[in-house]
């Protein structure tokens, strides 16, 4: 007691101390977390049952969705017959994951374009909206990471997939999305995204269920295992050097056009600007005399 | 009174010239500071000399370099560009660039930039010098007796005159015509027996039409260019460059659609093309009809095709329609069904020439 007593006022001799505010706010924060982490209902339980989930993702759908999606997903079509928001009946879990999951949904505004953008929800509002939509109806289920993932595959056989997958997508990819998967123009103002870079399973997604314009490469078209193996082919590509310093967006000859005359012929032109201009004068004269 | 004047400026125009107006000379030269200040003209010197003498130390930096570094193995060094790469471009760029900029420098400080004015000569030379070159040639062409030895003059006619026969002989390596080839694809070289699959580009596999769901794209090929001896065609004829001029024939789009969103179109022969589509799968040539460009930039959701070399746009469901750019007929479509075991097949060949027009496209029959 008395030892207690003791550093307590120890303690108290530094409550007013320089540092004494700073530490009880941090001791304040720390405790309400722990708190919060303790007590509150977590909702990424797997203990959550599917139909919870459905019931949790319905009411993020009402409130963030439906006002183009329709109430029920059905769709909503404008006064001139155009679509306003798509149907979402049978779209399945995985095009909510990648929609959501990259940001491209909810739309900052309806235009030619989905871009990708600053993701809105969390990873477990994202799956009960997927869970949700797809239980609207039919359509592809969101992929287990076995499906694109090569943990686990040796290296050897790593680099038979990205040669096959390579095949693959140059036959099918490039396209609209570029050599190097660094995307390019569509009619209409709208764009083949970038996919470097982007995350394995969203990749496999997009595949699966054709965002906006693009086709869809369904497991008939493009069958699971050359799926992982495109996805193998573009993270070699993230991985690989980028020999001889900048690839200027690999983009090919549009941006290298643009250095060649902007910046190339800029330094000629402004050496012939030197060679051509006039050089400093004197206003002395030479005496001729003494030349 | 004030009126009058003002019709008439003050100094009047009516001050005529006495005489013509003199020549006013180019103006008086104007020094510059290395002309007239000899320790000016000493610096300047010393400037040249020091950049030919970076250059000169440039040179010997790209010598060090190219026996310093491995060429290719340190591509990583110096911000990716490669130390070898990045040493070797840059010393002997630098040693190029110093001799530019002191040669000039030296121009512009130290070499005479006097103004001269040279007047202009008639061109014509003098009628002595004239005279003079027509008797040179005249004796030459005497003495040479060209006139009197016809036997030369016209033997050397007409070997010159048979060295224009090579150029024009040679041009017949443009050809041969390429005959009916233009015509036909290797889509019609399917037999009852086995018509021709059509496969996945770059994987080769077949495809079953219940695999295809709408909105799916493919680009495919002819089973025949990996598989030649199932359709009994010699593997040669499916090799190297053969491979090349089939594969710029043959490659094909495939896409699954609503069945509802296609409207048949007819064929060349007048009859309808509602039977050359399985369950709203449409296959079109992936040449672009202006100048050959491949296309499989596609919408899924207006189907409409893209061609990125000069957007020529393509309407699939609508018989490869133009809607927009230079092309100027529809895509090609190839007629397709099912083989008995459920795999989709051309039923024959394209009815039209694909690809780009050419001289002798509608003039003759196929």
């Amino acid at each position: 007691m008395r030892l207690l007593n003791r550093s307590a006022g120890r303690l108290s001799r530094h409550r007013r101390g320089p540092i004494a505010g700073l530490l009880v706010l941090v001791c304040g924060l720390l405790l309400t977390g722990g708190m919060y982490a303790a007590f509150a209902p977590a909702q990424a339980d797997s203990n959550q049952s599917q139909e919870e989930l459905v019931k949790e993702g319905r009411e993020l759908f009402l409130v963030g969705c439906a006002f183009c999606h329709g109430q029920n997903g059905e769709g909503v079509l404008t006064q001139g017959g155009s679509q306003y928001g798509p149907a979402l009946t049978d779209v399945g879990s995985a095009a909510v994951d990648f929609q959501v999951g990259t940001g491209r949904m909810p739309m900052a505004q309806p235009g030619a374009q989905a871009p990708r953008k600053e993701v809105v929800y969390t990873k477990d509002e994202i799956a009960a909206l997927s869970a949700y939509v797809g239980s609207l109806g039919t359509g592809p289920q969101i992929p287990d990471a076995e499906l694109y993932s090569t943990d686990g595959m040796s290296q050897k056989d790593v680099d038979e997939l990205v040669s096959r997958g390579g095949q693959i997508f140059l036959a099918n990819c490039t396209a609209c999305h570029n050599f190097e998967g660094s995307g390019g123009a569509m009619p209409r103002g709208g764009f083949a995204p970038k996919i470097r870079g982007v995350d394995s399973k969203h990749i496999y997604e997009a595949m699966l269920t054709g965002p906006q314009s693009m086709d869809t490469f369904s497991d008939g078209n493009i069958p699971p295992e050359d799926k992982k193996a495109v996805i193998a082919y573009l993270n070699e590509l993230n991985d690989a050097p980028s020999y001889s310093g900048f690839t200027l967006g690999s983009l090919g000859p549009v941006s290298e056009g643009i250095i060649a005359w902007v910046g190339g012929l800029g330094i000629l032109v402004g050496f012939a600007v030197w060679i051509a201009a006039h050089t400093t004068r004197s206003s002395k004269k030479k005496d001729e005399a003494a030349a | 009174m004030s009126d009058a004047h003002d019709t008439h400026s003050p100094q009047g125009g009516e001050i005529v010239p006495t005489g013509p107006i003199a020549d006013p000379g180019l103006p008086d030269h104007q020094w510059r500071p290395t002309d007239v200040d000899p320790a000016k003209e000493k610096r300047a010197e010393r400037q040249v000399a020091i950049l030919f003498g970076l250059s000169a130390v440039s040179t010997v930096a790209f010598l060090v370099a190219y026996f310093t570094f491995d060429i290719g193995d340190n591509w990583d060094v110096i911000g990716g560009f490669g130390a070898s790469t990045m040493a070797l471009g840059l010393t002997l760029g630098l040693a190029l660039l110093f001799i530019g900029v002191g040669v000039i420098h030296w121009a512009r400080k130290l070499m005479a930039d006097h103004e001269i004015s040279e007047l202009r000569h008639p061109a014509r030379s003098s009628d002595d010098d004239r005279e003079v070159a027509v008797q040179a040639l005249t004796d030459g062409i005497n003495e040479s007796g060209i006139g009197r030895r016809p036997l030369i003059r016209n033997s050397l006619l007409g070997a010159v005159g048979l060295l224009g026969l090579p150029a024009i002989v040679m041009l017949r390596d443009l050809g041969p015509l390429p005959g009916k080839k233009l015509y036909h694809t290797i889509w019609g070289s399917g037999t009852k027996q086995a018509p021709m699959r059509i496969v996945r580009d770059g994987i080769w596999t077949p495809i079953l039409a219940s695999d295809l769901e709408i909105g799916d794209l493919v680009n495919c090929q002819p089973d025949a260019l990996h598989n030649p001896e199932r359709y009994g065609i010699d593997p040669s004829e499916v090799e190297g460059v053969n491979l090349q001029i089939h594969k710029s024939k043959a490659s094909l789009i495939l896409l699954r659609m609503n069945p509802g969103d296609i409207k048949p179109g007819k064929a060349a022969d007048g009859s309808s093309r509602a039977n050359w589509t399985v369950d709203g799968i449409v296959a079109y040539s992936k040449i672009c009809t202006h100048v050959g460009c491949p296309i499989s930039l596609n919408e899924r959701t207006t189907h409409h095709l893209l061609c990125p070399c000069h957007q020529s746009t393509f309407d699939l469901a609508d018989s490869g329609r133009v809607v927009f750019g230079p092309a100027g007929r529809p895509l090609p479509q190839l007629a397709i069904s099912v083989d008995d075991e459920g795999y989709l097949v051309a039923q024959h060949d394209f009815d039209e020439p694909v690809g780009p027009s050419f001289w002798e496209r509608d003039y003759y029959e196929r």
